[in-house]
């Protein structure tokens, strides 16, 4: 067992050895290329996510021509027109007299078609909107609220964790049972409780930060003891002892010199809560209680999917659930990875 | 043993009251009174109100309040759901079965499946089995649940071969005996397996490592090389010990079983608890919102006590300490 005295030393080689994992890199890759989709989504997007055109509720996927009459032209799209069959569903034909061509970079916006014309690459929703976009402003939404709950569940965590763990004895015994308490509620019906807690009259940065709020109040407490077993052992050392005889005050030495300790070790853990609190959004938001529509989120993409009826008709509406499933497998696994890489002797490689 | 699960019982019930003020903080924590729109609804009479403000004495502090719901509840008393209008036990009770009948399914089926998978896949480490097998852990463990059911529930409908939601077929009430019970379990196909598969992910992982962990010990060694046959080794020396464990998690995989189960329950339209507390927050209905969060907890002491029962009988070493 290595002192703690070379912790860096020791961050340092779990990282080289987490580089060296294939996996958990390509799926941080993924994770970054998500994020950066997300924060360019006002340039990658052809559209914004409130931009409807009732007359194209869920149309098809538009195929991007590139040959006309066996000859490369500059890509287009066709237009549709809308006609209802027998049993009066919409049904949209490939009109070859509209032609559209793509265009780059125009209006501030990667690509895209001139106005009678639209561009729905991944189909459109039930209002006419394009998914495409909608799913990468979705992503700042769904992406970012599981690192904010996460980061909000942390700080609890570590504060509770550690007093408890530092000071052990009664404290420890009461904040403990706290933390059981929350850990014992089911989270999704916590969720729903807190949920109905919440006004109804919230604008959406207001039901945004609830959401993100609700989801820290459900995942601090497993945090919070997982800090405490590591504030425990490490209480024990000798560079604690080392302080105290020093005079250096608790507080100091649970800031300065316990949690810090305990951060390299907490942040496999620390991934693994970002992906289920993703997973907890997209629950929350796909019953209608989390976020609301006209913003857009993974999960409130994934509420119109709920009735089987538009899904057999416009299958294309699930590709927001893909993408949780992306994000969250990344997650699972990055975390999986550095785990692995903190902790040789869970890996096996040791022996 | 008996005194320890008393024990137990005695803290659960502390932290069952503890987690029901707080949903009775947390429902009065909402502005407004919810009786105000009560008044205003032409379908309550002005006397039901009356009567009911005065059973829960609304316009008494917070404390004395819980207090009184609290009596209430140990009278049988549960409250009036105003969005069903009837008392909140007549809604409860069959929820709270098909629930149960759900969650219990859906456990037996994750055990019974991802218990020997996570040996087998111990068994044969890093070979192709344990690959595929930990591919499709995460695979399954980052779906969300909900979506599988979608995903599960299209197919169905292509296929045509099970029935895709709800908890009966409508000519129900005309079966016998033996139809209605087909009837419901394949109406249970769908929710129990899509449950269980996410369920039965984690578990399969935390099997595998436990079951790693216990091969690698002195006494495994000592077994082997004392010659037993292999068979013996595993099943009799190392299994038991990577079980232990386990049992102990069964407490908390009841607890993420339940909120999974909500979920499952909305999107495949299953009568159950997870679906009522939807509809009653939805609908702001306290009581019923209150009294859900109760059940669910009880559901979850339930299954904590069992897992401690379990716990003393699979493990001889906290048997005899307790017995002294």
């Amino acid at each position: 067992m290595q002192k703690a005295s070379n912790h860096n030393s020791r961050t340092q080689l779990a990282f080289a050895s987490f580089r060296r994992n294939r996996v958990g890199m390509l799926c941080l890759w993924t994770l970054v290329i998500l994020y950066g989709m997300a924060v360019f989504a006002d340039f990658i997007c052809p559209y914004s996510y409130q931009d409807e055109d009732r007359n194209f509720s869920y149309c098809p996927p538009t195929a991007v021509e590139l040959m006309d009459q066996g000859r490369w032209v500059r890509p287009f799209v066709y237009g549709r027109a809308l006609t209802f069959d027998a049993v009066h569903r919409r049904v949209y034909v490939i009109d070859q007299t509209q032609r559209y061509p793509i265009r780059f970079l125009k209006g501030g916006r990667l690509f895209g078609v001139d106005a009678p014309g639209r561009f729905y690459w991944w189909g459109a929703d039930a209002r006419g909107r394009d998914i495409f976009s909608r799913i990468w402003y979705g992503a700042r939404i769904s992406l970012s609220i599981g690192l904010l709950g996460v980061a909000i569940s942390f700080i609890l965590g570590l504060l509770i964790g550690g007093i408890a763990g530092y000071y052990g004895g009664w404290v420890d015994t009461v904040l403990m049972r706290l933390c059981e308490m929350f850990m014992m509620i089911p989270g999704f019906y916590l969720m729903l409780a807190l949920r109905a807690a919440v006004p109804e009259n919230f604008n959406s940065v207001q039901v945004y930060l609830s959401v993100v709020v609700i989801l820290a109040l459900i995942g601090w407490a497993s945090l919070a003891r997982i800090i405490r077993g590591m504030a425990l052992s490490l209480r024990e050392r000798d560079f604690v002892l080392a302080a105290k005889t020093l005079g250096v005050p608790d507080i100091v030495i649970i800031f300065k010199h316990i949690l810090p300790q305990t951060l390299s070790f907490s942040m496999a853990t620390l991934m693994l809560t970002v992906s289920s609190y993703i997973l907890a959004e997209a629950g929350l938001s796909v019953v209608g209680l989390g976020i609301q529509d006209p913003v857009p989120s993974w999960g409130n993409l994934l509420s119109d999917a709920m009735g089987i009826v538009p899904v057999i008709f416009a299958p294309w509406i699930l590709l927001p659930g893909l993408f949780i499933f992306i994000a969250v497998m990344c997650f699972n696994v990055v975390g999986d990875s550095l785990r692995d890489a903190f902790d040789p002797m869970f890996s096996g490689d040791s022996q | 043993m008996f005194k320890h699960i008393i024990q137990r019982l005695c803290s659960t019930i502390l932290l069952l009251l503890a987690v029901s003020f707080f949903t009775f903080w947390l429902m009065h924590a909402t502005p407004g009174n919810f009786f105000d729109s009560l008044r205003l609804n032409p379908q309550i009479s002005q006397e039901t109100v009356a009567r009911y403000e005065k059973l829960y004495h609304l316009n008494d502090p917070l404390l004395v309040q819980y207090g009184h719901w609290v009596i209430n509840i140990l009278h049988g008393e549960w409250g009036y759901s105003f969005y069903y209008n009837v008392p909140v036990t007549h809604v409860l009770g069959s929820r709270l079965f098909n629930t149960f009948i759900l969650s219990f399914t859906s456990l037996i089926l994750t055990w019974g499946i991802a218990i020997p998978l996570g040996i087998w896949a111990a068994l044969r480490r890093n070979q192709w089995v344990d690959r595929i097998l930990s591919v499709f852990s995460f695979a399954a463990f980052s779906t969300p649940s909900f979506f599988l059911a979608v995903l599960v529930l299209y197919w169905a409908s292509r296929w045509g071969g099970l029935p895709l939601g709800g908890m009966h077929s409508p000519n129900y009430d005309d079966m016998s005996i033996v139809g209605k019970i087909k009837d419901t379990a394949l109406h249970l196909v769908i929710p129990a397996s899509v449950l269980s598969l996410s369920a039965m992910a984690s578990l399969q992982r935390i099997m595998r490592g436990n079951m790693l962990g216990v091969l690698r010990q002195q006494y495994i060694l000592a077994a082997r090389a004392k010659g037993l046959p292999e068979r013996v080794v595993i099943y009799r020396h190392a299994l038991r010990n990577a079980f232990n464990p386990l049992v102990t998690l069964l407490g908390y995989e009841f607890a993420s079983l339940l909120s999974g189960a909500a979920l499952i329950e909305i999107v495949c339209s299953w009568p159950g608890l997870g679906s009522l507390l939807l509809t009653a927050v939805r609908a702001k209905d306290v009581y019923l919102v209150m009294s859900s969060t109760l059940l669910a907890g009880v559901l979850l002491v339930m299954g904590n006590v069992l897992s401690d029962i379990l716990l003393t009988w699979v493990d001889p070493r906290i048997r005899h300490a307790k017995g002294k």
